[in-house]
């Protein structure tokens, strides 16, 4: 028997905010070590180039200066291995931890400098003279590729989904739709930049790296692996993390570098990013360029969707591989019913930032796709945008629904969903057809406003597993462990939440160990919106087996049968009173305490959907827009705690609009960076994001596990660069007017002039 | 984020100050007074300067006065000061209005209003004011004390016609007519960010007629200015949207626009017409 939930589904405090708030966390810059040494990089000011001699003589004899190191210093260690979607072909391309002969990008590690604090390092990282014979610069992915090495192009690779007949699906279309397409080259900004900090134990042999976020237990793996250690020799520790999306906490040049330096100097090593190296260094994303047709019938139904398009992913395949346009093309069809379907994803490398994942990756980009097909459909067949979402929607009698597609090792199989439900839920909280009145209203008066909407399918929780410990104390104290990571989501009052009710104690009481490779031997970390999913069920399931196991030794002790007696706030009762024993006194009779271990398996994801509605203002002497109205309504079939969702789904949307009408990593024809300050690098402000109506609805809950749980992690962001620029047709009265994100001011104004002319 | 090294000197007195500038000035020596401009381009290390005159703690630099007919800001008066109307005159609502736009508050509590006249980017918002209103520029070094006219003072992007021994020590407004209407508007594409255009005006009426226009033009030149076509077009005219536009026009076709990466020349204009005509309109609403 399972008691009946208390904190599950309840908004409960976050765990998380006492040490937060009282100037208790530990971020990677808060650690430091007695004797440590500050590593600073120097980096390519060249996009392009042959490396002809790197002259560290003078940072060398700047006093406090300890080493300096280049390519052969590392000569041992192999480049930065991936760790998902990692193709064969790819391999050549990864990322050397310093660059050796060749540069390819503005910013790469080329040298580092040791010294003994941060002012001393950067005054010796400006003395390191590297001399770059400079090459030209290849600046976008629709170029014919060019020379990679003698042997190789900038072409690694091309991603094939494919189903149906696509060729018939064309012949016998009725019209066809179609656009070229292109998404801005942007990424997740932590507040937080990346940093990281060595440490070798010379008595234990043990080298620990501190600043671990996301993924610790593979990077654990992977540095082990690639330093030539056992994986037991090597411990990472996770700190407070100010935020990941995507990008933090993966393994980068700079992490390797400061472990090998602890090693070889037995001294700790200390790297903070700062934030102009974050903006040229850190994981970028989202690039792409897409040639997307849709054939349809006469009454506007999908027939099939051809789409090639052009991965722009930087100088080098690092961790993520192909992970990015392997989701774009996978996750392209969306909630709609495409009898054929074929992508074809051109992998290419240029001298640019190298890419990776960024919260919705691959959907944010193909979403975009699909809604713009959407709604120049409707513009094609003359009916509204809702009622050509309406005919094409996957209906809830068809789930679960079977994709034909594969991505991250998985079948794509929708497990749930009534998407034409969410909608009609979406539309009411946005008050649609006022909405649109009023609008229509306005536009008469000489206004440029319009609303748009736009529909995704989501994916989350991905396996193969999670494994969590419960272990109740000899104080009653009870702790989780797991190999999950708190990127600061909210991850210790979640699984908190799941504990304290199948256990039967107080959420507020239990201790969520996270993201520490020394007290779980295994774990997959934080991303692809798992977490609640899979360490989520993992939790019920241990606490759970723990619940059995007190109640029947207490059983013993209480001269009863387990099943009299219940859990309630710690407490091992007998059902209709009498006696009871703390938990914690249970812990203490048992020899070998009181403890349970299980593992989830899942080999599907889990696909929540959403919906979201916009109404905006263009202000078209300017080309500015002003976001008016906002409205998202996400099914994620079971919400742990709800408003830790809302706070999800609201930053997801901050950096959605920030992709679609303000973040953009810039560069000139040389390969120069334009963008590599907060000045240049749009970030959106309280005063950019508008309020915004958010609808948790739980009316799918998965099949794949008992809570029925879907993860939420990513809804916020992933169809705000599509409805914006749906809105923004609407406004200017021009369906498919809008064929690039972000809508900068100065792109929308020249749309309006094409218009007068 | 380091900044290079350098010596911070922490005068005291104007005297002292102009007697570490005058020695420093050569050397790269920096007169650093809110910070907020200057210690960011130290952090990129776009900037070294080897010494810094510090002049937060010279006494008397702190000081708004008003003579009736001028209005004086001191060298370490911040933005934060105009938050309020400093003076019982129009100009003291305009300065108001204007310091809400720059940048956000934390920053306004800092900088100050000479240091951005002394760094003289392209779009600030004081630069404008200014340039708009013919303040006068007070520079003093230890060679004496000279006043430059907005006009001569603004030199280009970053450029100002101070030498490198001056001290910014004050700017003086002219008070405006009691019944003087003003009017500001200005387009960045985020609240707070740098104006990619910017306008200013005041102006009075006079038996129906606009008289004595002031339209003054920043974020789209090398340096604010005022723009005599707008000015022109604006006079002797009945406030409203036909004279309005018709300066608003002036004003685009007489900008010899600055143009980046992501900003045509055409867009520029665009942009100039529509925050004069909005600063007009403003004026009046």
């Amino acid at each position: 028997m399972t008691a009946p939930a208390k904190f599950v589904g309840r908004s409960v405090p976050r765990l998380e905010d006492r040490p937060l708030l009282t100037g208790q966390g530990r971020f990677a810059a808060d650690i430091s070590f007695p004797g440590q040494w500050t590593m600073r990089v120097v980096r390519s000011s060249a996009a392009h180039g042959v490396i002809t001699s790197i002259d560290a003589s003078a940072a060398l004899a700047l006093p406090g200066v300890h080493a300096v190191w280049t390519a052969a210093d590392v000569a041992h260690i192999p480049p930065i291995p991936f760790r998902l979607t990692g193709l064969k072909a790819l391999e050549p391309y990864r990322q050397p931890v310093l660059a050796k002969d060749i540069v390819r990008y503005v910013g790469e590690p080329v040298a580092v400098v040791f010294a003994q604090d941060q002012y001393v390092a950067e005054d010796a990282a400006d003395l390191v003279e590297i001399g770059i014979e400079q090459q030209q610069a290849l600046m976008h992915a629709t170029d014919e590729p060019g020379a990679y090495t003698e042997d190789l192009n900038t072409e690694p690779s091309v991603v094939r989904k494919s189903y149906g007949d696509i060729d018939a699906a064309f012949r016998n279309a009725h019209a066809v739709v179609a656009f070229e397409l292109s998404i801005g080259r942007h990424t997740g900004v932590p507040m937080e930049t990346r940093g990281a900090i060595a440490r070798y134990d010379q008595a234990r042999d043990i080298l620990e790296m501190h600043g671990a976020a996301k993924v610790p237990h593979w990077n654990r793996d992977a540095l082990a692996q690639m330093l030539g250690r056992t994986r037991d020799s090597v411990q990472l520790y996770e700190g407070h993390v100010g935020g990941g999306f995507g990008i933090r906490g993966e393994i980068y040049p700079e992490d390797v570098l400061v472990c090998a330096a602890a090693l070889k100097f037995k001294k700790p090593i200390k790297w903070i990013e700062d934030r102009r190296e974050h903006l040229i260094a850190a994981n970028h994303s989202r690039q792409q360029q897409h040639k997307v047709r849709a054939a349809i019938d006469a009454q506007g139904h999908i027939l099939g969707i051809d789409d090639e398009f052009f991965h722009d992913n930087g100088a080098y395949m690092r961790t993520h591989a192909a992970t990015v346009p392997d989701l774009a093309a996978a996750m392209l069809p969306g909630p709609y019913v495409v009898p054929a379907y074929r992508a074809v994803g051109h992998i290419r490398l240029t001298n640019k930032t190298p890419c990776g994942t960024y919260r919705a990756p691959g959907r944010y980009e193909s979403t975009f796709v699909r809604e713009r097909l959407l709604d120049a459909i409707a513009a094609k067949v003359g009916v509204d945008k809702v009622e050509i979402r309406r005919r094409n929607l996957i209906g809830k009698a068809a789930m679960p629904y079977t994709l034909g597609l594969e991505t991250l090792g998985t079948h794509i199989v929708y497990d749930s969903g009534d998407y034409a439900k969410l909608l009609d839920k979406a539309l009411d909280a946005a008050d649609w057809k006022n909405l649109w009145l009023q609008l229509l209203k306005r536009r008469a008066a000489g206004e440029k406003v319009g609303c748009g909407v736009a529909m995704f399918v989501e994916k989350s929780g991905l396996g193969p597993f999670d494994t969590v410990r419960v272990e109740v104390k000899a104080d009653g104290a009870v702790e989780v462990i797991t190999g999950v990571a708190s990127i600061g989501q909210g991850v210790e009052t979640v699984v908190a939440q799941i504990c304290a009710d199948a256990l039967g104690v107080d959420y507020a009481g239990i201790r969520v160990i996270h993201g520490q490779t020394d007290r779980i031997d295994k774990g997959m970390g934080a991303f692809a919106s798992r977490v609640t999913v899979m360490c989520g069920e993992a939790t019920r399931l241990a606490a759970t087996k723990l619940r059995d196991k007190a109640l029947n030794h207490a059983a013993q002790l209480m001269q009863t049968k387990a099943d009299a007696l219940d859990i309630v706030n710690g407490e091992v009762v007998r059902i209709g009173g009498g006696a009871s024993m703390p938990l914690g006194e249970v812990a203490r009779s048992l020899p070998d305490g009181l403890s349970a271990e299980d593992t989830f398996e899942s080999a599907h994801m889990v696909y929540p959907y959403g919906v979201h509605v916009a109404a905006v203002r263009v202000d078209a002497e300017t080309g500015g827009v002003t976001i008016e109205r906002y409205v998202m309504a996400y099914d994620i079939g079971k919400a742990v705690n709800p408003k830790l969702v809302e706070g999800q789904i609201a930053g997801g949307l901050a950096q959605g609009i920030g992709g679609a009408l303000l973040e953009e990593f810039l560069y000139d024809e040389a390969g120069e960076p334009l963008s590599v300050t907060f000045a240049d690098y749009l970030m959106p402000t309280a005063r950019e994001v508008p309020e915004s109506t958010i609808l948790i609805t739980e009316d799918a809950p998965s099949p794949l596990n008992p809570l029925g749980l879907k993860g939420a992690g990513e809804g916020g962001a992933n169809p705000v660069g599509a409805v914006i620029a749906s809105a923004i047709d609407d406004a200017l009265g021009r369906p498919g007017a809008i064929t690039e994100l972000p809508v900068t001011p100065q792109r929308l104004r020249t749309i309006l002039n094409g218009a007068a002319g | 984020m380091k900044p290079a090294p350098f010596i911070r000197h922490v005068p005291k007195t104007l005297d002292e100050a102009l007697k570490i500038l005058s020695e420093v000035a050569g050397q790269d020596g920096r007169v650093l007074a809110g910070g907020q401009s200057l210690v960011p381009i130290m952090a990129f290390r776009l900037a070294k300067p080897a010494h810094l005159v510090d002049i937060n703690e010279v006494e008397g630099l702190d000081r708004i006065t008003s003579d009736g007919k001028t209005l004086s800001i001191g060298a370490c008066v911040r933005h934060a000061a105009f938050h309020k109307p400093v003076v019982d005159n129009p100009l003291g609502a305009l300065l108001t209005f204007v310091a809400r736009h720059i940048a956000h508050y934390p920053i306004r509590t800092r900088g100050t209003f000479c240091g951005s006249l002394a760094h003289a980017d392209p779009s600030a918002e004081w630069c404008l004011v200014a340039a708009t209103l013919d303040a006068t520029m007070v520079a003093q070094s230890t060679r004496g004390e000279r006043s430059i006219a907005a006009a001569d003072y603004f030199q280009g992007i970053m450029s100002t016609a101070l030498a490198e021994d001056e001290l910014l020590t004050q700017v003086r407004l002219p008070l405006l007519a009691p019944d003087a209407k003003f009017g500001f508007n200005e387009f960045s594409r985020r609240a707070g960010d740098f104006a990619m255009s910017a306008a200013l005006v005041t102006y009075t009426v006079q038996g129906g007629k606009i008289a004595g226009a002031h339209i003054g033009v920043g974020g789209a030149e090398p340096s604010p200015r005022r723009m005599a076509d707008a000015e022109a077009a604006l006079n002797g005219q009945a406030p409203g949207d036909k004279a309005f536009r018709a300066a608003a026009e002036a004003a685009a076709s007489a900008i010899d626009p600055l143009e980046d990466h992501q900003t045509t020349g055409e867009y520029r204009r665009d942009l100039v017409r529509a925050v004069v005509r909005r600063a007009l309109e403003n004026s009046v609403s």
